[in-house]
C-alpha cells in the first residue's frame, strides 16, 4: 500500500464514510499532499461510495482544495480592494522576483507555489498572505523576502 | 390527502395541494410559465431563473419551479417586471452560448432557441463571452458528443446521471464563471463510468449533449453501389419514430417504417426483433441450464440471479460499478449484436453476399448500442458486426433529408430471411418485455402449456415501476425438466440504473433473492431510450409502453420459440440453443473497468 | 492635507471584548430560567442578525424552537469572506467563550444536542486555541448537566459558503451552492433537520443581553437599530482597526472620528453593501432599515475608507473580479451577470462601448437584484449602482 492509499484509509477511518465527512477527508490529504491527485481523488471516491467526478466537481470548487500539483509551501497573496490598494502588486513582484516564478507557477524544487486568493480577513493590516496555514501582515517588499528566505531555508 | 391551498395567479383563482409549487398551481390554469432547469423527471433546481414570476408582496421575483404555493399567495406571471427579467436572463445564457443554431445538431429542437424566438430577442447588446471561454468539445466516445460551448449550466444532464441512473458520470465543477459541467478531470466520456446511456442527451435543453450521429457514413454506404446495405429496427424504433416526425405520441407507424427505409434506399430491411426471439431462445435455455446446475447439481459455481445482457448501458454500468456480478449477466449478446453477428454469416450465405461488402445498419432508440457496436469483441463474423448505429431520431433526420412525406406513406414489410419477429420480440422495447417474453417459452418449453395468463399477457412484469416482482410457479412439468417441478421462479424487473442499483444492493445484502432479474438501463426500457425522441416524461413513456403492447396483441405469432424464422435458423445454421455455433456467434463475454 | 485629529469622537462602546471570565454564572443563571423568558430577552432586545441580513434573532430562535423535531443544530457562522470584514475572527480570538455560551443558550431554548463552529479556511491558525477552549467549555456545560457538543467544522476557501444554506452544504460534504428558499434552515438545514446559523457577534452579543439584560442593550443604538456593532475599519484611514460602537451614527460621524480628512468615500458593508460618497455622508445612517436622515445601511461591519486619490474604477472593478469568482455559479443572473458587469466596465472604460451601456448595466443589475437565486447575486447591484451613479466620469475617462 502506498503512501497516498494509507493517508486515505487512514482519514476515512478517522472522519467516516458518510458524505458529510469529505471535505475534512480532502482538507486532511491537503495538508500532506498540498493537492489532490487523481489517484487520491479516485480513492476517496471509491472508500465514500461518491461518484468520483462529484468528488473531482465537489474539490474544485473550494479554492483551498487545489486539483493541481503544489508547491510545499503555498503562498496566497490577498488581492482584494484594500490589499490591492496598499500595495499587493510590488509584494507579488518582490516574491516573483526572489522565487523566479510567476503567479501560478511552482519552483522546480516543488517547493513553493505563489497564488493569489480573496480577502484574507486581514484589511487593517494590508497587504497580508498565507504561506500554508500561516497569515503574515503588513508585508513591506523586504519582510516578505525575509519571510521567504526564511522557508528557503526550510527543509 | 394533503391539505389544499388557496392562491390566485394573474387574478385567477386556484386551489391546489399544498405540497405544490407555483409552476405546478399555474399548470392547473393552463398558465405556462417558461422553464429550462425543471425537468418533470428531475428534483427541482431552481437555477436557471426563467421560471420567475411576480409575488405580491415580495419586492424580489420568485422562481416558479422552486417555490411552494401557500394560502392567499397572488402571483403575476406576466408583469413588465417579469419580462424584462426572463428577458434578460434568456439574453445571458445566450452570451455564454456558442450562437451557431443554423450548424447545431439541435436546431430546431432546442429549448433556449424556441424561448429566444419566443421572447424575440433580436438585439443582442451584452458581451459574447464565448470568445473567451476554453470551451471544450468532446468528440471521442463513440455514443456521446458533449459540446461545452452549448451548455447552459441547467445542470439537468447531471441530475439525470447521478438521480435516475446514479452513475455519476458528470458533475458540476469549479465556481463563479469558471463553473462547468465536468467528468473526473475533464476526462473524454470514452474514458469515464459513462454508460452511454444517452439519458443526458434526452434531458439536455440545448446542443450541449447529442449523439455522436452516423447519418452521412450511412448515406455513402447507401451511395457506394458495390456494398449491400442492410438495416435492422429495433421494436421501440417503431413506437417512437411517428412521434419524432410529428404523428402523435404512441403512434404504431411499423409499415411506414419499413417503407420509408426501402426509399432511402437499404438494400434489405431486416427486424432486429427475430434476434429478439432468438435471445430468448438462447438466454431462455441458459437460464434453464442455471437453474438445472443450481437445483439439480448443487454446483455452487453457478451465478443467480442471472441477469439480462440486452441493455448495453445496464451491461457496462456492472462492468463498473459492481464487476463482482459479471458471471450473473447472460453471456447473450444484446439482439442488435445476435443480428450483426448473422448477418454477415448466416444471412450473407443465404442471400449469397460476399459479407466483406456488406453494411450492416441498426436503427436504435438507444446511444449506448454505438458503443456495444464499437466494443473490440463485436467481430464474431469475422467483420464488425454492426457498422454502423443511428438512434430513432437519426433515423427521422433521414427521412426528412430524403423528402419522404412519412404520413402518407403506405404500409410495407419486412424482407426476409431476419424479417420476421414475434410479439414476444416487440415487447422487448418495454421494461419488463424481456421477461415476459422469456416466460412465455420458458414455461411452454417446461410445462408444455401456455403461461397461465390472459392472452398470454402477463401483466404484473408490465408498466413503469421501479422495480417488479413476479414469481411464478411451475407445475406439470414435461419429463425432461421435472427437477423444477413446483419451483418457484423468482424474477425482478427493473428500469433506470438508479433502480437497478438499488435491487443490487438488496440482493447483495441478502434481503432479497431471485433467480432472473430483467434490467434496462433506460427509464420505461428502450421506449425511454436516450436514442428517442425529445422531450420525455412518465405520461409520455407510458404512452409509447401502451404502443408497444398493442403491436404485441396484433401480431400473429407472439411465441418467441413459435417464429417460423427462428425454427428455420436453428435447423439451417445454429443447430440449437447454445450450441457450439450459437456461443462463437451469439455469446460473449465482459470485462472489469475502473470506476471513475 | 491636514490630519488634524477628529472632530468628535464616536463614543466606543466596550461590551463585546471586555474580558468577562463569568461564562459559568451567566450560563446557570440562564438555564435556571424558562426558554420562553429567554427567548422574550432576545426579543426585547431589539439584537438583529450582525452577519449581514438582520434578522431578528430572538425570532430565529423562537422559530427553530417551535418545530417537534428531536434532532436540531446551532452553527456559528464564522467564514467571515466579506472583504473588509475581520471581526469575527478577533471575536473568536480575544472572547470565545462568549460566542459558545450564546451557542449553549440557543441550543437549551431549541433542543439542539450538536454545534458547529463553521471556521472559513483562512482563519485555520485559530483551531489549536478554540479547541482548547471547547475543552473548557465542555466541562461546564457537563457541570450543568447540559447535553450539548461544539465542534468546528473547517471551510475551504469560498467566500458563498458564508450563505446559511451553502454552508450547511459545504458541512454536508457538497459544493456550497445556496439552497432554494423556502424552507428556511430554521426549518428544514443541517441534515435536513432545523438549524439556526448565527454570525460570531451575533452570538456574542447575546451573552452581553443574558448578562446585562435585554434594556441594557436596547439602550443603545436607535428605533430599529439597537445595540452596539463592531466594525472592522480599513482602507485609508490612519487608525485602521476594530472597533465596537453605538448603531445610528452618520457616515458622517464615522469619519469625522476614523478619516485623516481626505475621505473620497466609505464603502459601508464590504463589496455587497453600499458605497457612500462625500455629499451622501451626513445623509447615510448605519443601522438596520430604520428610516432616520435619508438612507439607512444593514451591514456587516465593514467600513472601508477611499481617499481622493483612489479611483473608484479600479474599486468596482476589484469587486466584480471578487463576484465573478466566488459566486457559486449555479444561478444565471449571477452567474453571468457578474462576468457581463466586469467585461462591461472595461468595454466602457477602454471605449469599446459607449457611455450608454452603464446604464444598461444598471438594468441588469436590476435583474439580478430581483432574481438571482440568494444574496450574493442579489446584492452585486448595490455597490455596482453606487459606485456608477455617483461616479460615473470615472467609469468612463
Ligand atoms: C454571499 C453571502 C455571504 C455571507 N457571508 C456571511 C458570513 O461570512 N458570515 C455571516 O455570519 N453571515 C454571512 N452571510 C449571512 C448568512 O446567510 C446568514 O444570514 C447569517 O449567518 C445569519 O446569522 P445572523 O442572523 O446572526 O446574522 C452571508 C450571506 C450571503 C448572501
Ligand atoms: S446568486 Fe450567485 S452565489 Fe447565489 S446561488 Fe446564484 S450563482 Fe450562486
Ligand atoms: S425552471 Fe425554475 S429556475 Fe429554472
Amino acid at each position: 500500500m502506498d503512501f497516498q492509499e494509507k493517508l486515505v484509509q487512514n482519514l476515512v477511518s478517522k472522519y467516516g464514510r458518510d458524505r458529510e465527512n469529505l471535505l475534512p477527508i480532502l482538507q486532511g490529504v491537503i495538508d500532506q499532499e498540498r493537492y489532490l491527485s487523481e489517484e487520491v481523488i479516485l480513492k476517496i471516491a471509491k472508500e465514500m461510495s461518491i461518484p468520483a467526478a462529484h468528488v473531482y466537481g465537489t474539490a474544485s470548487f473550494y479554492s483551498f482544495l487545489d486539483i493541481e500539483p503544489r508547491g510545499k509551501y503555498v503562498i496566497r497573496v490577498c488581492k482584494t480592494i484594500t490589499c490591492a490598494m496598499k500595495g499587493k502588486n510590488q509584494i507579488i513582484l518582490a516574491i516573483e522576483d526572489f522565487l523566479k516564478i510567476k503567479v501560478g507557477e511552482t519552483t522546480i524544487d516543488k517547493k513553493f507555489t505563489i497564488l493569489q486568493t480573496n480577502c484574507l480577513g486581514w484589511c487593517h493590516k494590508a497587504p497580508a498572505m498565507l504561506i500554508n496555514d500561516e497569515v503574515y501582515t503588513e508585508l513591506t517588499t523586504e519582510s516578505v523576502v525575509d519571510i521567504l528566505r526564511e522557508y528557503k531555508a526550510k527543509e | 390527502m394533503a391539505n389544499m391551498v388557496n392562491l390566485t395567479i394573474n387574478g385567477i383563482a386556484v386551489s391546489v395541494e399544498e405540497d405544490k409549487t407555483i409552476l405546478e398551481a399555474a399548470k392547473h390554469l393552463h398558465i405556462k410559465i417558461p422553464t429550462l432547469c425543471y425537468h418533470k423527471d428531475l428534483c427541482v433546481a431552481g437555477n436557471c431563473r426563467v421560471c420567475v414570476v411576480e409575488q405580491v408582496g415580495n419586492h424580489k421575483l420568485v422562481a416558479s419551479c422552486a417555490t411552494p404555493v401557500a394560502e392567499g399567495m397572488e402571483i403575476n406571471t406576466n408583469t413588465l417586471k417579469v419580462r424584462n427579467c426572463r428577458k434578460h436572463i434568456i439574453e445571458l445564457l445566450l452570451t455564454e452560448h456558442r450562437e451557431e443554431c443554423t450548424k447545431c445538431y439541435r436546431n430546431g429542437h432546442c429549448e433556449l432557441q424556441a424561448l429566444a424566438a419566443e421572447y424575440q430577442i433580436t438585439n443582442q447588446d451584452f458581451i459574447d463571452l464565448v470568445p473567451d471561454k476554453n470551451y471544450t468539445i468532446d468528440m471521442l466516445s463513440p455514443a456521446i458528443v458533449k459540446d461545452d460551448s452549448k451548455c447552459i449550466r441547467c445542470q439537468r444532464c447531471v441530475r439525470t446521471c447521478a438521480e435516475i441512473q446514479s452513475v455519476g458520470a458528470i458533475a458540476v465543477a469549479h465556481k463563479g464563471s469558471e463553473m462547468k459541467i465536468s467528468t473526473f478531470f475533464d476526462r473524454s466520456l470514452d474514458e469515464v463510468v459513462c454508460t452511454n446511456c444517452g439519458q443526458c442527451i434526452v434531458h439536455c435543453p440545448t446542443g450541449a449533449l447529442t449523439e455522436k450521429s452516423y447519418v452521412e457514413n450511412v448515406w455513402d454506404a447507401i451511395a457506394d453501389p458495390d456494398t449491400h446495405v442492410i438495416v435492422q429496427t429495433a421494436p421501440a424504433v417503431r413506437i417512437g419514430l411517428g412521434e419524432e416526425l410529428g404523428l402523435g405520441i404512441g403512434t404504431r407507424v411499423t409499415g411506414k417504417m419499413v417503407s420509408a427505409l426501402k426509399r432511402l434506399g437499404f438494400d434489405s430491411v431486416l427486424d432486429t426483433d427475430f434476434t429478439a426471439d432468438l435471445t430468448i431462445m438462447e438466454e431462455g435455455t441458459e437460464l434453464l441450464t442455471r437453474l438445472k446446475r443450481a437445483l439439480v447439481d448443487d454446483d455452487p459455481e453457478v451465478a443467480l440471479p442471472m441477469a439480462t445482457s440486452c441493455s448495453p448501458g445496464w451491461v457496462k454500468y456492472i462492468e463498473h460499478k459492481y464487476p463482482e456480478y459479471l458471471p450473473n449477466l447472460s453471456s447473450c449478446k444484446s439482439p442488435q449484436q445476435m443480428f450483426g453477428a448473422l448477418a454477415k454469416t448466416y444471412y450473407a450465405k443465404n442471400i449469397e453476399v460476399d459479407p466483406e461488402n456488406i453494411v450492416s445498419v441498426s436503427i436504435m432508440p438507444c446511444t449506448a448500442k454505438k458503443f456495444e457496436a464499437n466494443r473490440p469483441e463485436m467481430k464474431d463474423s469475422g467483420y464488425k458486426d454492426v457498422d454502423f448505429v443511428l438512434t430513432t431520431r437519426e433515423l427521422a433526420v433521414m427521412i426528412r433529408q430524403a423528402g419522404i412525406e412519412f404520413e402518407k406513406l403506405n404500409d410495407e414489410s419486412f424482407d426476409s430471411i431476419m424479417g420476421i419477429g414475434s410479439g414476444a420480440g416487440v415487447i422487448f422495447g418495454a421494461s419488463g418485455g424481456v421477461m415476459e417474453a422469456a416466460l412465455r417459452t420458458a414455461y411452454e418449453i417446461v410445462t408444455g402449456r401456455e403461461v397461465p395468463f390472459d392472452n398470454l399477457e402477463i401483466t404484473p412484469v408490465r408498466g413503469l415501476e421501479g422495480v417488479k416482482e413476479a414469481t411464478v410457479k411451475i407445475e406439470g412439468t414435461i419429463e425432461a425438466w421435472s427437477f423444477l417441478e413446483g419451483v418457484e421462479l423468482k424474477c425482478a424487473i427493473t428500469n433506470g440504473l438508479e433502480n437497478a442499483h438499488q435491487l443490487l444492493d438488496a440482493i447483495r445484502k441478502g434481503d432479497k433473492f431471485y433467480h432472473f432479474i430483467e434490467v434496462m438501463a433506460c427509464p420505461g426500457g428502450c421506449l425511454g431510450g436516450g436514442g428517442q425522441p425529445f422531450p420525455v416524461d412518465n405520461e409520455i413513456r407510458l404512452k409509447r409502453m401502451n404502443a408497444l403492447y398493442e403491436e404485441d396483441r396484433n401480431l400473429p405469432i407472439r411465441k418467441a420459440h413459435e417464429n417460423p424464422e427462428i425454427i428455420q435458423v436453428y435447423k439451417e445454421f445454429l443447430e440449437e440453443p447454445l450450441s457450439h455455433k450459437s456461443h462463437k456467434l451469439l455469446h460473449t463475454s465482459y470485462v472489469k473497468r475502473e470506476q471513475y | 492635507m491636514t490630519t488634524t485629529a477628529a472632530k468628535k469622537q464616536l463614543h466606543r462602546i466596550d461590551l463585546i471584548f471586555k474580558h468577562e471570565d463569568d461564562c459559568k454564572e451567566i450560563l446557570r443563571n440562564a438555564f435556571s430560567r424558562s426558554d420562553q423568558e429567554i427567548v422574550n430577552e432576545m426579543v426585547n432586545s431589539g439584537l438583529k442578525g450582525r452577519g449581514g441580513a438582520g434578522f431578528p434573532t430572538g425570532l430565529k430562535w423562537k422559530l427553530a424552537a417551535e418545530s417537534d423535531e428531536k434532532e436540531k443544530y446551532v452553527i456559528c457562522n464564522a467564514d467571515e469572506g466579506e472583504p473588509g470584514t475581520f471581526k469575527d475572527r478577533e471575536i473568536l480570538s480575544r472572547v470565545p467563550h462568549k460566542v459558545l455560551s450564546g451557542m449553549a443558550v440557543c441550543a437549551k431554548i431549541i433542543g439542539a444536542q450538536k454545534g458547529y463552529i463553521y471556521l472559513r479556511g483562512e482563519y485555520k491558525f485559530l483551531v489549536p486555541d478554540l479547541n482548547k477552549e471547547l475543552g473548557k467549555f465542555h466541562d461546564i456545560l457537563d457541570d450543568l448537566g447540559l447535553d450539548f457538543r461544539v465542534e468546528i467544522f473547517l471551510g475551504s476557501g469560498a467566500y458563498i459558503c458564508g450563505e446559511e444554506s451553502a454552508l450547511i452544504e459545504s458541512m454536508e460534504g457538497k459544493r456550497g451552492e445556496p439552497r432554494n428558499k423556502p424552507p428556511f434552515p430554521s426549518v428544514r438545514g443541517f441534515k435536513g433537520k432545523p438549524t439556526v446559523v448565527n454570525n460570531v457577534e451575533t452570538l456574542a452579543h447575546s451573552y452581553t443581553i443574558l448578562k446585562f439584560g435585554a434594556k441594557k442593550f436596547r439602550d443603545l443604538g436607535v428605533k430599529d437599530s439597537r445595540g452596539s456593532k463592531v466594525f472592522s475599519v480599513s482602507g485609508d484611514t490612519p487608525i485602521p482597526g476594530i472597533y465596537e460602537l453605538e448603531l445610528g451614527m452618520t457616515v458622517q460621524d464615522f469619519v469625522d472620528d476614523f478619516s485623516d480628512g481626505d475621505c473620497k468615500a466609505v464603502q459601508v458593508g464590504g463589496a455587497s453593501g453600499f458605497l457612500v460618497p462625500r455629499k451622501r455622508f451626513g445623509k447615510t445612517t448605519i443601522g438596520y432599515e430604520g428610516k432616520l436622515t435619508g438612507i439607512s445601511l444593514p451591514t456587516g461591519g465593514s467600513m472601508m475608507i477611499f481617499n481622493s486619490s483612489r479611483s473608484m474604477y479600479n474599486v468596482l472593478n476589484n469587486y466584480l473580479e471578487f463576484f465573478e469568482e466566488e459566486s457559486c455559479g449555479q444561478c444565471t443572473p449571477c452567474r453571468v451577470g457578474c462576468q457581463q458587469l466586469l467585461k462591461g466596465i472595461r468595454a466602457v472604460k477602454r471605449g469599446e462601448k459607449p457611455a450608454s451601456y452603464l446604464d444598461q448595466l444598471l438594468k441588469l443589475t436590476e435583474t439580478m437584484k430581483l432574481t438571482a437565486k440568494c444574496g450574493l447575486g442579489q446584492s452585486v447591484a448595490n455597490s455596482f449602482s453606487s459606485i456608477v451613479e455617483n461616479f460615473r466620469e470615472e467609469m468612463i475617462y
